[in-house]
């Protein structure tokens, strides 16, 4: 379910994913607060704080990548590039960071929405890989 | 919100500024704990000094920095400080992404913060 204490839950797991590879303290870390931005942004601005909707979130190691995918079927964002600027907010008190931060802290990352339907969150950083490559997780979070 | 979570925050007066320390993680699930209880507080303690130590706070996201930055806001509209204290690497690398830096001190004691911000202090 998007409830707020299952953002902690997606950090974590995709912490704990992404350290069977070589990844620094600071990697791992980064990637956190990537995975939070984009997790929150689905329950607070998708669902507008619904707890019945779904987040999915998938994870994985592929090629020297660690790729990232948070989605959500809400409500969508009618203006991608407004919204991606740090200083546009709805919330008064989030600063409008969220993206910006998964632009700074990720090696790449890209943003598709349709209103009406759904957003579509996409990262990567570059990690050095281990012997066990591709392998990947996904997590369901919804009611 | 559902799921979300109450912040214990310690609280304190010190010289007519508030000391606030938080610990846990500051996102989503505690923003709205974390914005009210300092609000109450500085309501009730009419101080317009805040010193926030992030020494226990193993996370922030923009959420968690949305709550501080609201508060600096409100300190500096009334003529007060906000300082920080000892953020831990990861928290403190936010930090310094969202400029918060630029506009807040950081010191790595509570007692090197009151003195700061109390030798800003206009004595009449």
């Amino acid at each position: 379910m998007s409830v707020a204490d299952n953002v902690a839950l997606a950090r974590v797991m995709v912490a704990a994913f992404a350290a069977q590879e070589e990844m620094t303290l600071t990697d791992l870390e980064e990637i956190k607060v990537a995975v939070s931005e984009a997790v929150s942004n689905s329950i607070i601005h998708g669902y507008d704080n619904d707890p019945n909707g779904v987040v999915i979130l998938t994870a994985k190691l592929v090629d020297h990548a660690l790729e990232i995918v948070v989605e959500d079927r809400g409500k969508g964002i009618a203006d991608i590039e407004q919204a991606i600027q740090p200083s546009f907010s709805t919330d008064p008190d989030r600063m409008g960071l969220g993206f910006a931060f998964m632009q700074s802290l990720m090696d790449d990352f890209t943003v598709e929405s349709h209103v009406g339907e759904g957003t579509r969150v996409f990262m990567v950083r570059k990690v050095k890989l281990g012997a066990s490559a591709l392998v990947e997780a996904s997590v369901t979070m919804g009611g | 919100m559902k799921g979300e979570i109450e912040l214990y925050l310690e609280t304190v007066i010190t010289q007519g500024i508030l000391r606030i320390k938080a610990a846990g993680e500051l996102d989503m699930a505690v923003a709205n704990s974390f914005r009210q209880q300092v609000e109450d507080m500085m309501n009730q303690a009419m101080a317009n000094d805040i010193i926030l130590n992030l020494q226990d706070v193993a996370f922030i996201d923009s959420s968690g920095l949305g709550v501080i930055l609201g508060r600096y806001k409100r300190v500096s509209a009334m003529g007060g400080k906000m300082a920080i204290v000892a953020p831990q690497p990861q928290v403190r690398r936010i930090l310094e992404l969202s400029g918060i830096m630029k506009i807040i001190e950081e010191y790595s004691t509570d007692e090197a913060a009151i003195q700061a911000v109390k030798g800003g202090r206009t004595i009449a």
